[in-house]
């Protein structure tokens, strides 16, 4: 069952290098997202990544490039148009409109079996050494325009008013954190899939959330589920031969399901230590 | 005139009966799915929707390999899926983190099973065929299962029609008046599970919610009246529907030759074109009055 | 740590010249003329649609008067001064940050700086110290969500005077308080005003909880000001000539309520707050 091999076949290893740096880059873009409530984002983003992934695999380019290209145009154009119209209609609308757009270039190429499965659901065979470095590079720039954007953004996120007055460019933050959740994103994709990378973004800060209150304790916990999250996934997924995005689901939900179990029971002993975490 | 028809409907589009079933189903469906739509876009409960089809795309992809037809799929587990939303009431808030996870949760068994399906029956084509539809591929048995449940929903819906609109507009009033809230809600979510299934069926789990709230959504910006709103959601959705098909018949001809486009990418975008022709109309300015995009 | 800026005895902390800010036709702020000098506790106070936001944000930098000047310090008002300390109205926030009281506070020491802020025992210390100033110290690590709206407003209060402002901004910080909470909020700032000798602009709709502690009100309406003493502005005639129809000055029991004079269309109805209605009835 478990063999060497979970660690030594080169496939593996690829899977858990990237696996960690999306693991790790999640869990802190994730935080953002939780706290801006940034939910219409992490769903589409991906999804137009799918779109564009779909399409580079049919012009025969990395689909990193259609990835990272549509998902970022996304992360512009909602930027752009901004939280004016919390319209749901047109929020539906433009997440099935761009799942239809991935459908019409999945659709038109040979190698859809593959191609779409893995963009949707993810895969553990799925990346390659070249992927591996294009991800770890990415993986690292984000991580570091995040650290450069933690103060203000975290500012912004609490209080705009506050954060204008401040003198602080609140509407090109966000477009930048937009920007840095659509190259998140296309590196998250091939690994988890589009339709379950929400699950790797919000279901470890979901968790980490409920059981602490300070934001750097919840970074750090969310940072421990995620990488758990994946771990157990690969391992999973490499016995199994069971798609990865399955496991990161189920795992990620169990995760949450467990911290609300804790704080739960925490609340009911309230007697014993005043607890006052809001879940 | 023959050559105008011929440019517009590439050859042997009238004789292929699999065209000619996928225009009977699709109309079918889409014009029931306009007319529960105008309800589902007054009640808020858009997201209900993309939730039974979620759960609904699971349940298919567990029928594909039970060796099921896939509609019973969408079926079961859309209509469970509607009566767990109903017993949550309000606990289950549209943007709650919980409702995402669970919904997430449903996605990754939908995986599993659609992996399960190309790996054990062989149908490398089942997530294709659940995700995105398979309204060219649908056998006579299944279209006459459709037509009755469609029937069947319509005849609920004109039973229940005026106290649906009622607990739909004002429920307060609606409890006064001594209309059986309770029931015609959960009522409601059964017939929206019909709808969401079926549509589900054509254009796939993924894009059902499109036909669902698409049309629907573009008919309540041109009118105030109900009765209209319906007509008017229906004929969107069937305009949209059937100009689809034809487009995807004939892109058979087009580059890359002897594939075809898919047929729910021209629903989705159609109807997505619908509606913001709909939003356009808005922004034109009216004799008299200068309508301003934006506020104070 | 930031050095204090030494103003000049007898300068005006800030200078608002005939300022006019207009938008699509409509002006918003007319002729507005306001002085403030240091320690001063100034009220603004004015009906709703005055324009009392648009003034702040003037103030703050980050709107342009179509005409005239704003001077804060003698420099025109630029976007982010960090002599001016900004209180807004309330959080709106998702129960589920994680953020507590201290993490608020430590916000308004370096929020808008980039990068992550190293945990340093200097900059524990400025927040403790700043939370017990504001008798907030006991809650420092409740989650903010969980809060009063009183305990929410001194944590405000506490992140806008980490800077060392020398004026403070409070957009409508009593609109959702009790009566209770609402004095305890003026009577804070009061005492740190003093203390600090920060001049103090407040935005109420309800001038009361602040009569005893005002210097000065500058009375906003129609967008035209009225800036002096309490017993100088609130007259039939002045306010009347503000607003441009007849306005009454009633005082009832010790407070001032200004309602619609006769003839005026609205008889009787109080001017700046919907929620005082019931005390017209009285």
């Amino acid at each position: 069952m478990l063999d060497t091999g979970i660690f030594t076949q080169s496939f593996m290893i690829h899977a858990w290098i990237g696996g960690t740096i999306v693991a790790i880059l999640s869990a802190f873009i994730g935080f953002f997202v939780v706290i801006r409530g940034s939910s219409f984002a992490a769903h589409t983003l991906p999804q137009a990544g799918f779109a564009g992934g779909a399409g580079a695999v049919l012009l025969n380019i990395n689909p990193l490039y259609g990835l990272a290209a549509f998902a970022v145009g996304g992360a512009l154009l909602i930027g752009y148009l901004g939280n004016k119209e919390r319209n749901d209609v047109i929020t539906a609308l433009t997440l099935v409109t761009t799942l239809g757009t991935g459908a019409l270039f999945l659709g038109l190429t040979n190698k859809y079996a593959t191609g779409a499965y893995a963009l949707l659901f993810g895969q553990i065979v799925g990346i390659s050494s070249d992927q591996v470095v294009e991800t770890a590079v990415l993986g690292v720039v984000c991580l570091l325009c995040l650290a450069f954007l933690y103060r203000p953004l975290l500012l912004a996120s609490v209080s705009r008013e506050i954060a204008e007055a401040r003198g602080v460019p609140v509407r090109l933050l966000e477009i930048c954190f937009l920007v840095i959740v659509g190259l998140a994103a296309s590196i998250i994709v091939p690994v988890v899939g589009a339709l379950l990378c929400f699950s790797l973004l919000i279901a470890p800060n979901a968790a980490s959330v409920c059981l602490t209150n300070s934001p750097g304790k919840a970074m750090a916990l969310s940072l421990l589920l995620s990488l758990v999250n994946i771990w157990i996934s690969i391992v999973l997924a490499y016995i199994s031969g069971w798609p990865i995005g399955f496991f990161v689901s189920m795992t990620g939900a169990l995760l949450y399901a467990c911290a609300r179990a804790v704080h739960y029971i925490r609340v009911k002993n309230i007697r014993l230590k005043a607890v006052n975490i809001q879940c | 005139m023959i050559y105008f028809l011929n440019l517009l409907f590439a050859p042997g589009f009238f004789q292929n009966t699999q065209v000619l079933n996928a225009l009977l189903l699709g109309g079918v469906v889409a014009a029931i799915s306009g007319v529960v739509g105008v309800f589902v876009v007054i009640r808020g409960q858009s997201f209900v929707g993309h939730a039974i089809a979620d759960f609904g795309g699971a349940g298919a992809a567990i029928a594909v390999l039970m060796g099921i037809n896939t509609l019973w799929g969408f079926l079961g587990f859309g209509v469970l899926s509607a009566a767990g939303v109903e017993l949550m009431g309000n606990r289950a808030r549209e943007h709650d983190l919980a409702t995402g996870i669970v919904l997430s949760v449903a996605l990754g068994v939908e995986s599993l099973f659609l992996y399960l399906d190309t790996h054990f029956t062989g149908q490398a084509g089942a997530p294709m065929m659940i995700l995105f539809g398979s309204i060219f591929l649908i056998k006579p048995s299944t279209l006459s299962i459709v037509v009755a449940l469609t029937a069947a929903t319509t005849a609920i819906i004109i039973t229940i029609y005026r106290p649906l609109l009622l607990c739909s507009i004002d429920p307060d009033l609606a409890l006064t008046r001594g209309v059986p809230v309770r029931i015609v809600k959960l009522l409601f979510i059964l017939l929206l599970s019909f709808v969401v299934a079926e549509g589900s069926f054509i254009i796939g789990a993924l894009l059902s919610t499109a036909l669902l709230i698409g049309p629907a959504a573009s008919a309540t910006r041109i009118t105030h009246k109900m009765g209209l709103a319906m007509l008017y959601s229906a004929v969107l959705g069937m305009s949209a529907m059937w100009i689809g098909i034809v487009l995807a018949y004939d892109s058979f001809l087009w580059p890359p030759v002897r594939r075809g486009w898919p047929v729910s990418f021209f629903v989705c975008a159609l109807i997505l074109l619908f509606y913001l022709l709909t939003r356009l109309r808005d922004k034109l300015p009216r004799s008299g009055i200068m309508m301003s995009g934006g506020g104070t | 740590m930031i050095s204090p800026v030494k103003v000049k005895k007898g300068d005006a902390i800030l200078s608002i010249d005939n300022i006019r800010v207009q938008f699509n036709q409509r002006y918003i702020l007319k002729d507005v003329n306001v002085q403030v000098f240091p320690g001063e506790f100034i009220g603004l106070i004015g009906p709703n649609g005055a324009g009392k936001s648009t003034l702040f944000k003037v103030i703050l930098g980050l709107l342009s008067p179509t005409q005239g000047s704003v001077r804060v310090l003698g420099r025109t008002a630029k976007r982010g001064d960090r002599l001016i300390g900004y209180v807004p109205q309330k959080l709106f926030l998702d129960p589920n940050i994680p953020l507590r009281a201290r993490d608020l506070v430590a916000l308004g020491l370096d929020g808008h700086r980039w990068g992550i802020p190293l945990p340093r025992k200097e900059r524990k210390k400025r927040v403790d110290d700043m939370l017990k100033a504001v008798d907030a110290y006991r809650f420092a690590d409740s989650p903010v969500g969980q809060l009063s709206g009183g305990e929410q407003q001194r944590l405000l209060i506490a992140q806008a005077l980490l800077t060392d402002p020398q004026l403070l901004l409070l957009d409508e910080p009593l609109s959702n308080l009790d009566i209770k909470s609402a004095y305890e909020v003026v009577n804070l700032v009061s005492r740190i005003g003093r203390e600090k000798g920060i001049a103090v602009i407040l935005v109420a709709h309800d001038m009361n909880p602040l009569l005893s502690v005002m210097d000065r009100v500058l009375y906003l309406a129609e967008g035209k000001a009225v800036m002096g003493k309490v017993e100088d502005i609130f007259r039939n005639d002045v306010l009347s000539g503000l607003y441009g129809y007849p306005v009454e000055v009633l005082h009832v029991n010790g407070r001032i309520m200004v309602v619609g004079g006769k003839n005026s269309g609205i008889n009787g109805y109080p001017l700046e707050c919907n929620c005082c209605q019931s005390e017209a009835a009285t």
